[in-house]
Order: C-alpha cells, then structure tokens, then sequence
C-alpha cells in the first residue's frame, strides 16, 4: 500500500490481515493526517493518538501471537461525540458536558473496542445533534474538505468529513432526521442510517429516543457494510432493539445485484425545490441502475408534505424531556447565577442551563415544552404522532410496488457556512427528504453521485427500504457505486482538492477552491 | 403558623367530606425497575446505582419483569382490570433528587384500573372503596438537608442526594374519591391504609413498612356542603406513614376545611406537610396549571402487554383475602370478635395458626401466646412471633404443655410456671417441670387426708355444702390446694370434698 489512509477499510482490513502494513502503522498515518488537515477541516473534537496507538499495539500483539481477529481488527474509527466513551471525553458538542468523561461506554462503542479497533477520537456535531451545518457546535463548526468555507452537514458533519479528508476510513453518525445522510451527500461520502432498534441506542445521548439511529459512516457501501454488521444485532440494555440477526448486509454489498429490483421514485421528494445539478446526477444515478437491471416505479406518498411539522413536533418534545437532565448536579458544567448570594438549586440548574445550552438548543427545549403543555397536547404532540402513523402508511403503500425507494439526499449542495444560521426553517428544509424515514423507523441511505454542474459540489442519492429490509440498500448503493466508479474512472473523492493546499488557500482568504465542474456521468 | 379550625363533630355537621387516597408501595424486587441495580434497604449512600438510575447521559431504561409481575397481582387482588396493553410515561418536572428530570411512570395508561377492596371496620361494618387505579412507576432519590433546624431545604445550609432510592420501583394505588363516609372518614381512612398494607403483605411484593417508607400515604380532603354534590376543593397531604396519622391527619384537615368554608373563606389547591409531632398540617406548594408534568409516552420503552395467560397464571398465585382469611380463622378457631381483634392486634395469627396446625387447641394456642409471651414481646419492643423466634420458643412446645394440663401432670397456675420457664431458656416444657420439681400429687391417699382436715376445720362451710350451696366449695378447695403447696389436681379436690359431704 503507498498510502494506506486513502485505502478503504475493507483493504486496510485485508492489508492488516495480510501483514503488509500493522494497526499501528496505520493509525499512525491517520493521526498523522489529523495533524496535518484538522486544523482547518475541524472534524475533531477530541484526539485520542495514545489512546489509539495503544489499542493499535494490543492488536498487532494478538494478531503476531496468532490470536483469531476480528475481521475489521486493527481499522481505527471515529467516533461522534454524541456516543458514550468510557474514559474518553463526551460534550454532544456542548459547553453543558464540557469536562464530562463517562463511567461507561455505548453498546457500539464497546463491540468496536471487542473487535479491536482503535479508536482515534471524539467527532464534531451540531449541539445535540440539533442542525443540518455542523454550526451548532459549542467548539465552532467543522468544515467541508470539498470547499472549507461550505458546510458538511449536520449535525454529523465531524463524521461525514473525517472520511471524506481521509483522517479516518470509518465513522459512526447518528441520524435523528438525516444527521448521517445529508453530511454524507455533501461530501460525496457513504452513511447509513440502519432500521430503528437495528443499532443499540445504549450510550447513545438522547436527541428524540424514537428517532434516534447510530450507523456507518464511509467511503464506500461495502465499508459501511463491515461497519454497519459489526455494530449492529440486539442489545438487551436497549428495550427498542430489534431482537433478531443483522440483515445480511455485507453479502448483499458484495454481490451488489440489482436485477429486478424495483426502484420507487418518491414522486414528492424529486424536482421542485431540489437544485438542478443534484436533480441532474439524481436521474443519472437512476439511469446507470436501469442499466444495471433495475426497474424503475413511481410511488407517491401524499403524507411527506407533513413529514417535517411532524418532526419539529416530536423531536422538540422528546429533546425538551431527555435534555432535562443536564441540571448541573450530577456531572458536567455548573454555573452559579450572578448576584445570588445563596443560591437555590434550581437557581443554579437554571443559570447553568442558560451558560451551558446554545440558541438552537434553547429554541427546541422551548419549542418542545410548549408542544407538551396540558392543552396543546393533543393539538401538537398527538396531531404529530397521527402524522407519523400516515407516513408509515405511506411507506407501506410504496413498499408494495417498490423494493426500494430512491431520492435526492439533499435538496442543495453544501452550501457556505454562515448562510443559512439565521434562517431556522431554511436550516430545517435541509433534511425534508430524510425525515420521513426517521418517522417511520425506516432504513436509509446516501451514496454519492457525482459533483453538481453548477458548483462542483458533491450530490447524493437517498435509498429507502422496508424496516429490517437494510441489505435492500447495500445491493442498490454497491451496484451505483460500482457503475459510477467506473464511469468516473475512480472514487469521486479522487477528484476533491489537495487539503494541504486548500488549507493554506484558506488561510489567505482563498474563494472557493473546487473547480470540479467536470463530474457526472458521461 | 397554625391555621383556624374547628371542631370535628361541627364541620361534619354542615358538611360531608370526600377522601381520596394515594398510596405507594415501594416493591420488594431484587433489582431496580429499570436497571439491575440492588435494592437494599439502609446500604451505604450512592452504592446502589448505575448509570441509568443516576440519569447520567445515554444510558437506557429496561424494565423489570419481576416488577410488572408484582403490579399486575396488586392489581388483580384490588380486583382491577389488567391492561392487555400500556405504557410508560414521562412525567417532567425539575428536582435535583430525580436524576432524569423525569420520573418513569404511568398516565392515562395504568397496568390496572377499576377495582375495588372491601375494608371492614371495628363495629363490622363494611365499606368499599373504589379503586381508581394502580400504575406502575420509580422512586425518586433521597435528599437529606444538612444544617438547618428542620430537616427541611428551608434554612439548610446545604443538601446531600442519596440516589439509592432512585428506581425503585413502586405502585401508586389510587382511589375514587370517597363519598359517604361522614364521621368515619377518618376510620375508613385509616381502614383502608391497615387493610391495603395487610393485602399487599399477604402477596408477598412489599415489606409495606410504613416507618421505612416502603409504604407511603397521601391523603386528599375536600368537603362540600350537606346536600350539596358538587366537591369541593380539595388539600393533598404528603407523606402522611403511619395508621394512626392517616386517621389524625383525615380529622385535622375537615377541621380545618370546616373553619376556612364555615366563614365564607375559599379552599386553595395546594400539598400540606403533615407533622407527627404536632399533629396539624401545613402549606406546601401551591397547586396551580402552572404545575404541568408534560406526560408523554415513554420512548425508550417498549409498551408492557400482558398476555391473558399470564394475567390468569398470576391470578392462580394470589393469597386468600387477608379479611376473608380471618373471618374463616375467627369462625374455625371459635374466637369471640374481641377475642379476634387481640389476637390480630398482637399480630399473632400467624403464630396461632402454626400452633394449632402442630396440635394445640386454638383457645390454649391464643391463651399461651397472647399472655405471658406478649407481656415480654411488648416490653421488648417486638413483635410476638419474631420475640418467640428469637427465644428459641416453638408452637411444638405449646403443644407439649398443653398435653402436660391434659395428661393431669400440671395445673394451670404450675403450667404457667413452667411457661415462665420456658421462656427463660431452661429449656422445653417437659424439662421446666421436671427441673423445677413441679408435678401434680397424684397421691390420693394425701389428697383426701388434707381434704378431711379442712372439712373438720371448717365446720361452718362443710354445713353449707351440705345444705347445697355447692358454690362455697371454692373456699374449702382453696384451702386444700394451699395445704397441698399447690401440687394438687383442684379438680380432684372439689370432687372428694363434694363427695364427702353428700353433694356428688
Ligand atoms: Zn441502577
């Protein structure tokens, strides 16, 4: 390998297995990258190099020793900053858990550490995963390696642009309302967001518990699929885990096999208000899995109009309650109020609240309280659940004449940091397309397909599929990304800008640095 | 601050009060509700916690089977409907000794609803209190304030939170408001409360210990005018854990209820702390809608359905009626009703059930458990069963003393003796009297001499006797058992001295 760090994991994986490079060397070369680009790319919020080196070394020990592995042994991973890690710093990308270092670890995180990956640090997000921009975060928002003064997606932009700039082959993303899919689709990177209850929810820090969804984050299918295998399955500690095997994801990524699939065009989710070049590559990518020996079938679902009220009622109401209990009394930040000689508990969890939350926080907090209130219940909270049980109808309904569903990922691609920070509900039509697969506990996922025309900016496409039917998307993505490649002439990262440089371009007040107008299939 | 009252009998005479009761009972699972963290009464402060009861960041709730279990037997021995489907809700509020901010409970979904218990006072009577509900929720943690006169947080100097408590689980057993009781609202109040405590014993869930807090009391009052259907508004004591306080607390708040309607004041909604010491109540906060608990059905757990054949197995489980059980005890034992209430009083049914199980008759089992043994339990501090327990004491050696009487080898005041002896560890009945050299004289030949010399001593009372005034017999024998030293069988006495002055 000549530089391991732009290999994929199932390479690396295959390298370490081989003895041609050691899990040392190899998070060496990351964390080496990491120092060389994170400064101006921002996806960490904490680095762990000893950490991971030392993780690295128990490895190569076991692996010189003849220890049966892991298959993925030895690959390091990042991981958001919204998974619990014992030992490790965990702030959601808040001041209100700045300091606080768990006593336990998450579900996933422990079988990454089984399988003995090395983990490289803590990504950046949005606030409680609470935004589509990464902007939200308490620690300055991370920065697209397509273009560094555009925007990565959030709220798991850390996690989208980690891989995407090389500093990590895998990440684990969460996706409440597309916290995976929209980073992914802006940095031309692979995420998963597997069926609710498919990846244990334990140490995961609640944002809407019945929406919430760890998965892969990636450079490609097959790699989101040996990610995505090792996290998932049941977990007793999470009551909402789906107790039953994990679908046969990594198969179904490898054989990559479209013939007769039915893909469903949500006729609702393409056209207007979605950016011509990502319509563009949209019909493209389309295309290129006709040719592959997929059908095409329009389905419409009249319930997504609703999708996003639905959503910004329910998840401000659940976030309002599972973010209660940041009160400054157990762990993390503790203001005292100014001016109070004596203060109250509840004056210190009330200044502490105030200090520790940001803006987007405090307006959903608000938001979902008032949503709860004795009287505005039924109108909001219960009107958004009738919504989400039409969604899931509609799903149904698509899922008769359609194995999968397709659309764009994203509206628009990533657009400049700072634009849209003002503007709450622009911010929140971001994730119109991925929300409605969050409501109905759907899997999804965002694959590549190619740079925009008009701004040489990465484009996704979104695929659906029945709950439990996860493989579904690793067939339809692999065989996409296959044909693409091809037609591409190599990975689409291939042809995103020298980091080294666009940093420094940066640094000098540089405009935009992608020129890749080029991209597309022809 | 005391408030005005008046007195009991002139509020009741213009209004009727309307009880409603809050009742938590802590259960006696060996883990947590939602998390598998011991239980153990009394353990060292913040040991018995996980990251989920101590509501740190992304960890999750399981629930507790052997808790749901727990909950749906309550539920079928109040006589409640189970719910073939329910959930969790979130009730939001903030307190730093709730380490969510939410307490895991249930709302408009209850595991049991619409029942009903019959409670049975002193004189008889029977009333029935309806049963709202009984839902399924954990404990909160325990604050201790440090530094101020009260134990109150008002004037503390600081607060320390035990979070062993958190996620215990407990059921809240609610019920209809009371209507009807008039001046035995305080009775039933405390009727209720006894035969809840004995019912939820009986099922073996709870140690239903009021002085621990494993049983926990809330009393509702409201009072409305004589005639009048409309309730009024209604106070809600907290925290109100013994008998004998839901009884003072029922009658202090319709005085106090009585004074502020009787002079045209208005009721405010609103907790009252109840005080042991003093026996009054006093304002805690203000209920208004500014209280609003935000419920919504818990995300993080999947809802709880009970499948029928799990309802009708748990069913199959339930103790006898703890009332009915005693009623069948009363009537099999041939206790009188003052008999009885002793006995359950003494808390010694139990023990008397055992003892007549071995083969002691019941009114020796109630006569040699109830005397002697009480007397010391009592002194002690313990109950009867758990005093007799630790002395070694058995029903086996009642029975043995009672086949003592029966065989004639001792009478009743030399039983007693031995019993003493008994109970100061020397050893089983048979060995007392031996030891103790106590032994009916079963010498006939002593016994009728001593007979004949009290007779030719009391020539007055032997003419009576003779004469048929067979009671003056009593004098005479009493005599003969002093002579004796007591050894003698008075029985036999009687016999030989009415039969010697031609009364037999
Ligand atoms: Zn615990």
């Amino acid at each position: 390998m000549t530089d391991p760090i732009r290999s994929t994991a199932a390479e690396m994986a295959a390298a370490l297995a081989a003895g041609e490079i050691s899990s040392v060397e190899l998070t060496q070369a990351h964390l080496d990258r990491t120092a060389a680009v994170d400064g101006a790319v921002h996806a960490y919020l904490h680095v762990d190099g000893a950490g991971a080196l030392d993780q690295a070394k128990a490895i190569d020990d076991r692996r010189a020793a003849g220890e049966q592995l892991h298959p993925m042994a030895g690959v390091p991973i990042a991981v958001k900053d919204v998974m619990a890690t014992k030992g490790l710093p965990t702030t959601c990308g808040s001041r209100i858990l700045e300091g606080w270092i768990p006593p336990y670890d998450a579900t996933l995180v422990r079988r990454l550490r089984e399988a003995g990956l090395p983990i490289l640090g803590k990504l950046n997000m949005d606030e409680f995963a609470m935004g589509s921009s990464t902007e939200h975060s308490a620690y300055g928002p991370t920065h697209n390696p397509w273009d560094l003064t555009r925007i990565p997606g959030g709220s798991g932009g850390g996690s989208s642009s980690v891989v995407a700039s090389f500093q990590a082959p895998l990440a684990i993303g969460t996706d409440t309302g597309g916290s995976i899919r929209q980073p992914a689709a802006v940095t031309g990177t692979v995420g998963t967001k597997p069926t609710y209850g498919g990846v244990s929810r334990y140490g995961l820090v609640a944002l809407a518990s019945s929406l919430d969804q760890a998965g892969p984050c990636t450079r490609t299918v097959l790699d989101a699929a040996l990610l995505h295998d090792l996290i998932g399955g049941h977990d007793p500690l999470d009551s909402t885990s789906i107790d039953a095997p994990v679908p046969p994801v990594v198969e179904a990524a490898r054989r990559a096999d479209v013939t007769g699939m039915r893909i469903g065009i949500v006729k609702e989710l393409t056209g207007a208000g979605f950016q011509a070049g990502v319509q563009q590559r949209f019909d493209e990518a389309i295309a290129a899995l006709v040719a592959r020996g997929a059908e095409v079938v329009e389905v419409s679902c009249p319930n997504f109009e609703y999708a996003l009220a639905a959503y910004y009622l329910i998840l401000p109401s659940e976030a309002s309650s599972n973010l209660a209990k940041f009160d400054a009394m157990r762990y993390g930040l503790r203001v005292l109020p100014d001016g109070v000689a004596d203060p109250s508990a509840e004056q210190v969890m009330a200044a502490t609240r105030d200090a520790g939350f940001g803006d987007e926080v405090k307006r959903r907090i608000i938001l979902g309280t008032y949503a709860l209130s004795s009287g505005y219940y039924d109108a909001y909270y219960g009107s958004a659940q009738k919504v989400r049980r039409l969604i899931a109808d509609d799903f149904a309904r698509a899922f008769e004449t359609a194995d999968v569903l397709a659309s764009p990922t994203a509206p628009t691609t990533a657009f400049k940091l700072g634009d849209k920070l003002d503007d709450p509900m622009a911010m929140y039509l971001n994730d119109i397309a991925t929300i409605p697969a969050n409501l109905a506990g759907v899997p999804g996922m965002s694959v590549p397909t190619g740079l925009a025309p008009e701004d040489g900016l990465p484009t996704g496409i979104q695929f659906l599929a029945p709950a439990t039917k996860d493989e579904r998307l690793y067939a339809v993505g692999a065989a996409l990304e296959a044909a693409l490649t091809e037609t591409w002439g190599g990975p689409l990262l291939d042809r995103a800008p020298d980091l080294l440089l666009a940093s420094a371009d940066l640094r000098v007040g540089a405009p935009n640095s992608a020129d890749a107008t080029t991209g597309g299939a022809r | 601050m005391t408030e005005a009252t008046i007195p009991f009998e002139e509020a009741l005479a213009a209004y009727d009060p309307v009880l409603g009761l809050e009742v938590h009972v802590e259960l006696n699972t060996a883990t947590k509700m939602f998390c598998g963290c011991a239980t153990t009464f009394g353990a060292e402060p913040n040991s018995q916690v996980c990251p989920t009861c101590l509501g740190l960041p992304g960890a999750l709730p399981v629930v507790n089977e052997k808790g749901v279990e727990s909950a749906i037997r309550i539920g079928l021995a109040l006589n409640c409907e189970i719910a073939e489907w329910c959930r969790f809700a979130r009730k939001n509020y903030f307190y730093p000794d709730m380490p969510k901010n939410f307490q895991t409970s249930q709302y408009d979904e209850p595991i049991s609803f619409g029942g009903f218990l019959d409670v049975e006072l002193d004189d008889g009577t029977v009333y029935r209190v309806e049963i709202e509900r009984a839902h399924m929720e954990e404990d909160t943690g325990k604050s201790l304030h440090v530094g101020g006169a009260t134990g109150r947080i008002h004037g503390a100097d600081h607060s320390l939170v035990d979070y062993n408590r958190a996620g215990i689980p407990l059921i809240e057993i609610v019920t209809k408001p009371m209507l009807g009781t008039g001046e035995r609202a305080p009775e039933i109040a405390r009727a209720y409360v006894a035969a809840l405590r004995d019912l939820v014993k009986a099922l073996g869930v709870s140690d239903v210990k009021m002085e621990q807090g494993s049983m926990r009391c809330d009393v509702n009052l409201s009072l409305m005018p004589k005639g009048s259907t409309t309730l009024g508004t209604r106070s809600e004591t907290k925290n109100v854990n013994s008998l004998r306080s839901v009884e003072r607390a029922v009658r202090y708040e319709i005085g106090r209820h009585g004074a502020i309607l009787s002079s045209g004041g208005k009721v405010v909604q609103e907790t009252r702390h109840w005080h042991e010491d003093t026996g009054i109540t006093t304002s805690g906060r203000e209920k208004s809608d500014a209280e609003d608990y935000r419920y919504f059905p818990e995300p993080d757990l999947v809802p709880v359905a009970p499948s029928r054949e799990t309802v009708e197995a748990l069913r199959a489980t339930l103790p006898e009626n703890p009332a009915a059980r005693l009623r069948r005890l009363q009537s099999t034992w041939g206790y009188s009703d003052l008999e009885m209430r002793d006995v359950v009083n003494a808390g010694l049914v139990e023990t008397i059930e055992e003892t007549v199980a071995a083969g002691a008759t019941p009114a020796g089992a109630r006569k040699w458990w109830s005397g002697e043994v009480a007397r010391r339990a009592n002194t002690d501090g313990q109950d009867v069963s758990s005093y007799a327990a630790g002395l070694g004491v058995t029903p086996a050696h009642v029975v043995e003393l009672e086949g003592l009487v029966t065989a004639g080898r001792l009478n009743d005041s030399m039983a007693r003796q031995v019993w003493e002896g008994v109970l100061d560890g020397e050893g089983t009945p048979t060995l007392v009297a031996d030891a103790r050299g106590l032994e009916l004289v079963r010498d006939d030949g002593a016994l009728e001499a001593a007979v004949d010399a009290v007779i030719a001593a009391n020539p007055e009372v032997a003419d009576k006797i003779r004469e048929g005034k067979v009671q003056a017999a009593g004098a005479l024998i009493g005599q003969v058992m002093k002579a004796m030293k007591g050894q003698a069988d008075a029985a036999k006495a009687r016999a030989l001295i009415l039969a010697k002055l031609g009364q037999s």
